[in-house]
């Protein structure tokens, strides 16, 4: 019994000891958090993908509470509702950021770009771009290893197997950038959504001169600049042998689109056109209405390379070298 | 017992197959294709433009930086155009173009094969010639020679270490050239010995040439310095830290260069070069080039002018064959697969390697089952499993904390991975992350001084 009285009244001293100590360590050591700081932290997404440019929704919450105003500050993933509510709580204005989307500036499909080799090294776009060009003509396209596809934390970006090309969905695409970042062929871009979701872009990011990029892939960018002439309010500007649209004077007007000899501009989200009468634009291209997959139908040559596997393991290739 | 380097090395199949085949010139291509980066640090500039008249040895372009080479004409003819060409990797790069007219060389140079033993040059005229030349290190590396001649303040060099151990399979053209420009070459590490001021040499040479290490023993006795070490057969001996270490048993520290040990490293074929330059006044511009494969009709070692098209090389040993699988240029340990053949010889090129598709192809990889072979034969003692797990997870500082920087890239944990893992594809992804944040960080440190 005795012994039980002996245990019990030293742990309690102990205890008590170690009571006092905690109370005054962490007086002498309390650290003042703004309490706005959990309040912001609650209404953000918590995702913490990284898209604001802070490590996680913590260092977001802190930098909102902290900063003087909120420009500049955006969570891509909650978009301007949630802003509005971090506006609410810490009593200022959000500062109104228009949604973005990520977009894949390659149309090199299957059947657009042909192989020239075959890449059987590790199945990652980084490894892939470290040691060669690609298994195309093309040296500046999708590899279609899909390191995007394992960056992405909200199931928004996937390889299509038919076109060896990423796709964006973008009612999941929360435009953190992630994809961005993993890719190493930087063909992934964030791009405003415009209005309605309708926006018009280069479908290509290959700078060689004409004729090789179009030997290379049939909806290749081959800075022809008949869009620049096209363009009504000077948007377009070809350089380094590209076209790139200036989204600030892009009003969506998309005549560049029809224009493009090899399909490389692209428009997403727009009705079908109207027929136009045969002798206003005789070749006039052939555009998909849903334009995901930009130029799956665009050229002649589409259906034997369908139930083609997109990458790796073919043996049918006359050029030999492939890469380790 | 014959020396070696102490850690790890691997013993694959030596398939020689190209060895004692004479080198024979090639013959003048129609066009030649210069890139102007063929060397490490930065590419050179172009000093001739579109129509100039060029012959051969004429500098096209010059170094641009310490760490850079000078470019010279490797053909007489007409400059075409500058514009880009594929390298071995696919990637586009800027080079010159010259349309192939005749055979005239520069009158400076010395074309008479008379053996030139004397050495006239101070340490200094000799440095300024190996630049003013050219000459890269020709192992594959391709690091400046000049650079490596002028070590740096407070670094003394005390003996010269030849690398002629060529302990990638296939490739023979370092053991020919050896067993044909013997006394050349001993000449050549001569001219090195006086530029860094040192009075030993040693020449490191495996021991599956066998005619190449009586050869140069004998001739070696009458150069004063010079000495042969014969090597166990082991990859990768052609290390740079690896060659020390089993030439003086000297070893490398992290991070360090190889003057730390008091070595300075120059390849055989590099020697001979230094020969060229210094004593016959001849830029770089053609090298000894192996083509070999299984199934190759003719596998030969060509003496190959910079910027012949690989087409050529591979015709002249008797075409592509049917079962090809991969064409590797370099060895099959360290070299690049090439995405087509359209690219060219380039200073660093010593071998062009068509593997059969049987051999060439990948097996299916699977778990790491952590039977640590990889560790076993890993010549710097680093980890390969984990270095790739984290190089993968994109794990930066913990790739950096086990020294990822340190790996040679020689390719020895995924040849004997049983698993059949991508090690090295996924280690030198960490290791250019890490080496690009070093840099980044000592940029930053830099001006604070």
């Amino acid at each position: 019994m005795n012994l039980i009285w002996i245990a019990l009244i030293t742990l309690g001293v102990i205890g008590a000891i170690g009571a006092v100590i905690l109370f005054i360590v962490a007086q002498k050591f309390y650290v003042y958090e703004d309490p706005r700081i959990a309040e912001v932290g609650e209404v953000l997404p918590q995702a913490n993908c990284g898209g604001c440019g802070f490590p996680g929704c913590g260092g977001f919450a802190e930098a909102c509470v902290k900063a003087s105003s909120l420009d500049g500050l955006n969570c891509p993933v909650g978009g301007s509702a949630v802003m509005e509510q971090v506006a609410g709580i810490l009593g200022q204005t959000a500062s109104a950021a228009e949604p973005k989307v990520a977009v894949v500036r390659c149309g090199g499909s299957c059947s657009a770009r042909p192989k020239t080799s075959v890449y059987d090294g590790a199945k990652s776009c980084a490894v892939a771009a470290a040691t060669s060009a690609g298994d195309t003509g093309c040296s500046f396209g999708c590899f279609g290893l899909g390191d995007c596809e394992v960056s992405c934390d909200f199931d928004a970006i996937h390889i299509n197997p038919e076109t060896g090309l990423p796709e964006v969905n973008e009612d999941k695409c929360t435009a953190c950038g992630a994809c961005v970042k993993a890719c190493p062929k930087f063909i992934i871009q964030l791009r405003k959504k415009g209005k309605n979701n309708r926006r018009v872009f280069v479908s290509c990011v290959n700078k060689d001169k004409g004729g090789v990029a179009r030997k290379a892939c049939t909806s290749a960018c081959i800075g022809c600049s008949k869009c620049a002439k096209e363009c009504p309010f000077d948007a377009i500007t070809v350089e380094n042998n590209l076209a790139y649209i200036d989204y600030d004077k892009c009003k969506s007007c998309r005549k560049c689109v029809p224009v493009c000899p090899t399909g490389a501009i692209v428009e997403v989200n727009f009705p079908p056109r109207k027929e136009k009468p045969a002798d206003a634009a005789p070749a006039a291209k052939p555009v998909a209405p849903k334009a995901e997959t930009p130029k799956a139908e665009t050229p002649k040559t589409d259906a034997p390379a369908a139930p083609e596997a997109p990458k790796a393991d073919q043996s049918n290739n006359d050029s030999p070298a492939t890469e380790a | 017992m014959l020396k070696t380097f102490r850690l790890g090395g691997i013993h694959p199949a030596e398939n020689k197959l190209s060895a004692n085949k004479k080198i024979e010139s090639l013959e003048l291509p129609k066009q030649v294709i210069i890139p102007l980066g063929q060397h490490i640090g930065a590419p050179a500039q172009a000093v001739v433009n579109k129509g100039d008249k060029v012959k051969v040895g004429t500098l096209i372009a010059q170094a641009s930086g310490f760490v850079s080479a000078n470019i010279h004409s490797s053909v007489s003819g007409t400059v075409a155009k500058i514009d880009v060409a594929p390298d071995s990797s696919g990637n586009k790069r800027p080079a010159i173009f010259i349309d192939v007219e005749g055979d005239e060389w520069e009158e400076s140079i010395d074309r008479s094969d008379k053996l030139v033993k004397e050495i006239t040059m101070d340490s200094k005229a000799i440095v300024e010639r190996v630049k003013d030349c050219g000459i890269v290190g020709l192992g594959g590396a391709t690091f400046p020679s000049h650079v490596k001649l002028s070590p740096p303040p407070g670094s003394k060099a005390e003996i010269i270490v030849i690398n002629a151990v060529e302990c990638e399979p296939y490739l023979t053209s370092d053991h020919q050239l050896m067993l044909e420009k013997a006394d050349e070459i001993l000449v050549g590490v001569k001219i090195l010995m006086k530029a860094v001021n040192v009075e030993k040499a040693v020449i490191g040479i495996e021991n599956n040439k066998k005619d190449a290490i009586k050869l140069m023993s004998e001739k070696a006795a009458d150069y004063a310095g010079i000495t042969i070490e014969p090597l166990k057969v082991q990859y990768p001996q052609g290390g740079e830290k690896q060659l020390i270490d089993a030439c003086i048993r000297r070893q490398v520290p992290s991070g360090a260069l190889p003057i730390a040990t008091g070595a300075v490293v120059q390849n055989v074929g590099t020697a001979f070069a230094v020969y060229e330059a210094v004593q016959k006044n001849k830029p770089l511009f053609e090298r000894v080039v192996t083509v070999t494969g299984k199934s190759l009709a003719k596998p030969s070692n060509f003496l190959s002018r910079v910027g012949t098209p690989m087409n050529q090389l591979i015709e002249a040993a008797g075409g592509l064959p049917e079962d090809t699988g991969k064409v590797i240029s370099g060895g099959p340990m360290m070299g690049k697969a090439m995405p087509s053949t359209d690219s060219m010889v380039v200073k660093g090129c010593s071998g062009i390697l068509i593997m059969q598709s049987l051999e060439a192809k990948r097996k299916e990889m699977s778990d790491c089952i952590r039977c640590a072979k990889c560790v076993h034969v890993c010549p710097m003692g680093l980890v390969p499993s984990y270095l790739m797990r984290v190089s993968e997870l994109n794990m930066v500082e913990e790739a950096e904390a086990d020294r990822v920087y340190d790996c040679i890239e020689c390719g020895s944990c995924s040849y004997t991975c049983p698993a059949n893992r991508p090690l090295l594809d996924y280690i030198r992804l960490g290791k250019g992350k890490v080496m690009g944040i070093m840099r980044a960080r000592a940029a930053a440190a830099a001006p604070k001084k």
